[in-house]
C-alpha cells in the first residue's frame, strides 16, 4: 500500500497587509438611495477617526487567491485520515451545510417576535428531546457555545443545587488524572478547589480511591466515560454510589459520547449532569478551532437551575422563557450557536436510532482494529480492549532517540494527520488514536502500514523520523522564539 | 477485522460495559431521512420563521443585518478550513494560523490596541472575560458597568462574575442616553462602557477612560456593532485599556444568534493575562517565516485549574469569515459602509420623528436609535401585518423602557422600506 502523502504545487502567499496596494477594493459599494450625510456634522468631528491605518486594500481575486492558497496549507478531514484522539474528527456531511444556510434559518434575527421564531424553536426542542433520549437525562439546554462553556454551566448548576438545599460547604471537585484540562479550569472558574483522583494501574478509577477523597465538602465528581485512555470506567455505577452517598453529584464530560450512542446511557450510570460536544459526536465542523456547541443535559432535580432562557412548548406553540428564579443566569448572548446545533440535528435526523448505534459499533471496531494491529510494534500501556479510541506510547522508540513528537511529524510526511500527542498526561509519550466510524478498512490498513514503517525507520534510520516533516509548507517551528519575543500582529516596518 | 481483534461479534467489543448498563431497547428517535427528505423537513420548519430575506427588518440590538459578499461563503466553505482542527500541529495548519494572525492584526487596527486574541464565543463572553482579566490585572473584585451595556451581555457577565466572586455596580445613563461618569465607586478593577451603547447612543470613551484611570481602574470598551469601529475614534485612541465585543457584523449571518465571533484586544503589557488562543510569528527549522500557537502556558491544556480561562474551542471558522469579509471590503469599503449606515439611521430617525414619534435620547447614534410612542403594541402589529420587522420593543429587555422601540437601519434597508416603517409606525 502506498501512503497518500506526496509533494504538490503549493504557493507562497504573503500576509494580506503585505499584498495591499493603495486604492484597490474587493467589492464595490454603490451609493445608497437615502441621502448621504456629513458624518462629522452628524456625529461630531471629535467622535470620528481619520482612517484605519494600514488596513488592507485588495481586489476580489487577490482575496480569493489569498484564502484559497492559505487553505491549501491546511489539513482537514476532507483532506485525509485524521485520527486525533478525543476530538472525534468524523466526516462532516455536506448536506448539513445546506441546512444551516437555508435563508429561513440563517436569516433569522434572535430578537424576532416569538411568532416569527416558531420553526427554529421547534427544531431546538426536537434536538433537546433527541439529546435527552440519547443520554438518558431529563432536560437539555443548547445555550453553551462549546464544551468548556458547558462544563462551566454544569458545575455552576451543581453549586446552585447544593446552595438551594442549604448545603453551602461544598467547595471541592474531584477530577481523575486522565481528565481534559478544561475540567479543572471550569471548576476553578466557579471558584472551586480541584482535587485530583489517581486512576489505577488498569487505567480506571477505583471506588476505594474515590471514597478516600469524597466527603461533605465535595460538590461533584467530574468524570469522562469512556475515559481519555479509551477505556470504559467499569466501576462507574459504584463511583456514582460513593459520590451520591456523600451528598455530591456526578458530572460527565461528554467528549467521548461517540463510544456510547445507543449502547449505554449516562443517565443510567448515575450521571446527574453532562455536556455534549456537538462538534465531536454529532459531526459539526471543527472549523480550525470552533465554533463548537456544548449542550448540557441534567436530571429533573437540576432543571430549576438551567441557564435562562429555556424553550417551552405550550400546545403547538413554542416560547423562550426567562422567568424562573433559581436559574444560574444567562451564559450566551442568545440561544447558543444555533447554526451549529442545527447541523447536529440534521446529523441525528439523517442517521436515526439504528444509524447512531452503528456509529458507535464501527468507531469501536476501528479503534480496536488499529490497537491490535500496532500493539506488537508500539507499547500499549494497558492490556484491555478499548472503546472508540486507543493509546500507544513511544517507549520502544525512545531507545533509538525517537519520541512521540517525531512520530507525529513523520506521519505528516506520509500524508496523515497525527494522533493527539502527550495526552492523557498519565501516560508518558502518549499517542492517542481515534479513527472514528467513518474510515474504511483500506484507510485504516494504510495508516497501520505507515505506523509500522515509521517504527521500522525509528529502529533503522531514526534521522528520517527526527528530521520530519519535510513535505508540508514549513518545517518544524521554533516555538521558544515565538514565546520569548511574542509577535502577535503584523506591523509596518518603520 | 474482528478476527484480528480476537472477537467473534461486534457485541463482544462492548464486554467492558457492565451488562446492567447496556441499552436493551433502541433509542426512541424519529425515523432516518435521506438528503431529499432532510431538506424538505428543514425547509418546512425554516418557512415557519420570518427572516431578513422574507421581511423588511429593522431589528438590531446586538445582532445586525449586513451585506455579505459571495466570496465569503465560497472561501469559508473550503473543506481545508472547515474540517481542520485547532492548529496544534503547526506544520499542517499554516492556513488557519496565518489567517488568525491576520485576524488578530485586523482587530488591533480597528480597536487601536496592541494585542488581540484568536476570538471568544460571542460579545457576551468577551465582555465577561475582559472583566475577569481586569480583576486579575488589578487584583480588585468590583466592576462598574454602564447601564448602556447590552442587557444580555450584562446577564452573562453576572453569571461569570458570580463564579469567581466579582461584584458588579451599575452606572446609570444621563438624560441624553450616555453613561454618567461622575459617580464611579472606589476600588473598582474596571469600568465597562459599551459604545454605541444598547440604546444606540455613541459614548464618550475618552471621558470614560479618564474617569476609570482617575480611580486606577482599567477602562473596558465593549462594542456590539463592530462596523462602528470603522468610523468612530477607536477605543485605544481614546485611552481605553481593553476593547471587546462581537464581530458578527463582519460577514456572519444572523442565524438565530450564533455562531458569532467575540473579540478581545488589550494593551501589550496585559498580554499574559489574556484568555484564549494567541497566534505568534516565528520561523521554522529552515528559517522561513511561519506561525504557531504561542504563550500557551496561560491556557487550560497546560495550566489546568491555574489557566487564565477555561476556553478551549473558540470561533475559528467565524474568525475566518470576519477576516475574509474585512479583506474584501478593505480600508475604503468598511468606511463607506459605516457612512451609509449613519446615513440610513439619520434618514430613518428624521422620518420617524416627522411621523410623530418621540426621540427620547439626544446623543448621536451610529445605526440604531430609540423611538417612543403611546400604544406601541398596536403600531407594531400594523407593521408586522405589512411584512415589516419594525425593531426591538425594549420592554422585552428592560422594564424601564415602556412604549419604546429600538430601530436599526443599515445598508440593507432601502428608502422605500424606511418610508413604509414611518408610515405604519406613525399612523
Amino acid at each position: 500500500m502506498t501512503a497518500p502523502g506526496r509533494s504538490g504545487l503549493v504557493f507562497r502567499e504573503p500576509l494580506l497587509f503585505e499584498s495591499s496596494r493603495p486604492g484597490r477594493a474587493g467589492v464595490p459599494i454603490d451609493d445608497p438611495d437615502v441621502p448621504l450625510v456629513d458624518v462629522a456634522r452628524e456625529l461630531g468631528a471629535e467622535a470620528i477617526r481619520d482612517d484605519v491605518p494600514d488596513f488592507p486594500e485588495l481586489g476580489e481575486l487577490d482575496v480569493v487567491r489569498h484564502f484559497t492558497r492559505l487553505s491549501q496549507w491546511n489539513y482537514g478531514i476532507d483532506s485525509g485520515f485524521f485520527p486525533l484522539g478525543s476530538c472525534t474528527m468524523k466526516y462532516n456531511p455536506k448536506v448539513n451545510e445546506l441546512v444551516a444556510r437555508l435563508p429561513g434559518l440563517a436569516g433569522v434575527h434572535p430578537l424576532s417576535d416569538e411568532a416569527d421564531l416558531q420553526g427554529v424553536l421547534a427544531l431546538a426542542c426536537e434536538l433537546e428531546a433527541a439529546l435527552a433520549e440519547i443520554c438518558g437525562l431529563d432536560r437539555v439546554t443548547l445555550q453553551p457555545a462549546a464544551g468548556a462553556q458547558g462544563e462551566f454551566v454544569g458545575v455552576r448548576m451543581i453549586q446552585a443545587y447544593h446552595r438551594a438545599r442549604g448545603d453551602t460547604a461544598r467547595t471541592k471537585v474531584l477530577i481523575p488524572d486522565t481528565a481534559h484540562g478544561t475540567n479543572p479550569a471550569s471548576a476553578a472558574l466557579n471558584g472551586l478547589e480541584v482535587v485530583p483522583v489517581k486512576s489505577g494501574s488498569d487505567g480506571v478509577v477505583h471506588p476505594e480511591a474515590l471514597a478516600r477523597l469524597c466527603d461533605a465538602q465535595t460538590a461533584a465528581l467530574m468524570i469522562t466515560n469512556p475515559n481519555t485512555l479509551g477505556i470504559f470506567e467499569t466501576h462507574v455505577e459504584k463511583l456514582a454510589e460513593v459520590v451520591h452517598a456523600a451528598g455530591a453529584l456526578v458530572y460527565l464530560d461528554g467528549a467521548n459520547m461517540n463510544a456510547l450512542l445507543g449502547v449505554a446511557k449516562p443517565g443510567h450510570m448515575g450521571v446527574d449532569v453532562m455536556h455534549f460536544n456537538l462538534h465531536k459526536t454529532f459531526s459539526t465542523p471543527h472549523g480550525g478551532g470552533g465554533p463548537g456547541s456544548g449542550p448540557v443535559a441534567v436530571k429533573n432535580a437540576l432543571a430549576p437551575f438551567l441557564p435562562t432562557p429555556v424553550i417551552r412548548r405550550e400546545g403547538d406553540r413554542y416560547r423562550l422563557d426567562d422567568e424562573f428564579p433559581h436559574s444560574i443566569g444567562r451564559v450566551h448572548a442568545w440561544y447558543g450557536n444555533a447554526g451549529i446545533w442545527l447541523r447536529a440535528l440534521a446529523y441525528i435526523r439523517t442517521l436515526g436510532a439504528a444509524g447512531l448505534c452503528d456509529v458507535t459499533s464501527r468507531a469501536t471496531l476501528n479503534a480496536n482494529y488499529v490497537l491490535e494491529s500496532l500493539r506488537d510494534v508500539y507499547d500499549a500501556p494497558h492490556a484491555q480492549r478499548v472503546m472508540h479510541e486507543c493509546v500507544l506510547t513511544d517507549r520502544r522508540q525512545n531507545e533509538f532517540g525517537v519520541t512521540t513528537s517525531d512520530i507525529a511529524k513523520r506521519l505528516m510526511d506520509y500524508g496523515y494527520h497525527p494522533p493527539t500527542i502527550y495526552f492523557p498526561l498519565v501516560v508518558s509519550g502518549a499517542l492517542m488514536i481515534e479513527p472514528t466510524e467513518c474510515e474504511s478498512q483500506e484507510t485504516l490498513d494504510g495508516f497501520i502500514e505507515t505506523m509500522r514503517t515509521i517504527a521500522h525507520e525509528a529502529r533503522t534510520e531514526p534521522g528520517l523520523v527526527t528530521g520530519a516533516p519535510t513535505r508540508p509548507i514549513v518545517r518544524r517551528l521554533d516555538e521558544v522564539r515565538a514565546a520569548r519575543k511574542p509577535r502577535l500582529r503584523w506591523k509596518r516596518e518603520s | 477485522m474482528l478476527a484480528r481483534i480476537g472477537v467473534d461479534t461486534l457485541e463482544e467489543l462492548f464486554s467492558a460495559v457492565p451488562a446492567g448498563l447496556r441499552s436493551r431497547a433502541e433509542l426512541k428517535l424519529p425515523p432516518a431521512l435521506d438528503e431529499r427528505a432532510l431538506l424538505r423537513f428543514f425547509s418546512a420548519h425554516a418557512a415557519e420563521n420570518a427572516s431578513v430575506q422574507s421581511t423588511a427588518s429593522f431589528l438590531g440590538g446586538g445582532a445586525y443585518h449586513h451585506f455579505i459578499p459571495a466570496a465569503v461563503d465560497a472561501l469559508s466553505s473550503r473543506g481545508e478550513f472547515m474540517t481542520a482542527y485547532t492548529p496544534y500541529q503547526a506544520e499542517i495548519s499554516q492556513g488557519t494560523l496565518q489567517m488568525i494572525f491576520e485576524f488578530q492584526t485586523l482587530v488591533c487596527q480597528l480597536t487601536g490596541l496592541e494585542v488581540a486574541n484568536a476570538s471568544l464565543y460571542d460579545g457576551a463572553s468577551a465582555v465577561s472575560e475582559a472583566a475577569l482579566m481586569a480583576a486579575r490585572v488589578t487584583k480588585r473584585h468590583k466592576v462598574a458597568v454602564s447601564a448602556g451595556l447590552h442587557p444580555h451581555w450584562r446577564e452573562v457577565l453576572r453569571t461569570y462574575s458570580e463564579g469567581v466572586g466579582l461584584e458588579l455596580e451599575t452606572l446609570p445613563l444621563d438624560p441624553s442616553g450616555r453613561t454618567r461618569l461622575d459617580s464611579i465607586p472606589k476600588g473598582c478593577a474596571a469600568l465597562v462602557v459599551q459604545s454605541p451603547n444598547f440604546l444606540g447612543c455613541i459614548e464618550d470613551l475618552g471621558a470614560a477612560a479618564r474617569a476609570a484611570h482617575a480611580q486606577e481602574a482599567l477602562a473596558i470598551a465593549a462594542c456590539a456593532e463592530a462596523l462602528s469601529l470603522a468610523l468612530l475614534k477607536s477605543p485605544g485612541e481614546q485611552g481605553c485599556d481593553i476593547a471587546c465585543g462581537d464581530a458578527q457584523s463582519f460577514g456572519l449571518p444572523l442565524s438565530f444568534g450564533g455562531p458569532y465571533a467575540g473579540f478581545l484586544a488589550a494593551r501589550e503589557k496585559f498580554v499574559r493575562q489574556l484568555p484564549g488562543r494567541l497566534i505568534g510569528e516565528s520561523v521554522d527549522a529552515a528559517g522561513e517565516r511561519a506561525f504557531v500557537m504561542t504563550l500557551t502556558t496561560r491556557e487550560q491544556h497546560i495550566r489546568r485549574e491555574n489557566a487564565t480561562s477555561n476556553i478551549c474551542t473558540n470561533q475559528g471558522l467565524c474568525a475566518l469569515r470576519v477576516t475574509i469579509w474585512l479583506a474584501l471590503l478593505g480600508r475604503r469599503g468598511i468606511r463607506r459602509l459605516a457612512e451609509i449606515n449613519v446615513a440610513s439611521a439619520a434618514y430613518a430617525r428624521r422620518a420617524l420623528a416627522r411621523a410623530g414619534l418621540t426621540l427620547p435620547f439626544s446623543a448621536p447614534v451610529f445605526n440604531e436609535f430609540v423611538v417612543e410612542a403611546k400604544d406601541l403594541e398596536r403600531r407594531l402589529a400594523r407593521c408586522r401585518a405589512q411584512g415589516l420587522q419594525p425593531g426591538v420593543p425594549l420592554l422585552r429587555l428592560a422594564p424601564e423602557h415602556e412604549n419604546r422601540l429600538l430601530v436599526c437601519a443599515t445598508e440593507m434597508n432601502t428608502r422605500a422600506q424606511i418610508d413604509a416603517l414611518a408610515r405604519e409606525l406613525g399612523a
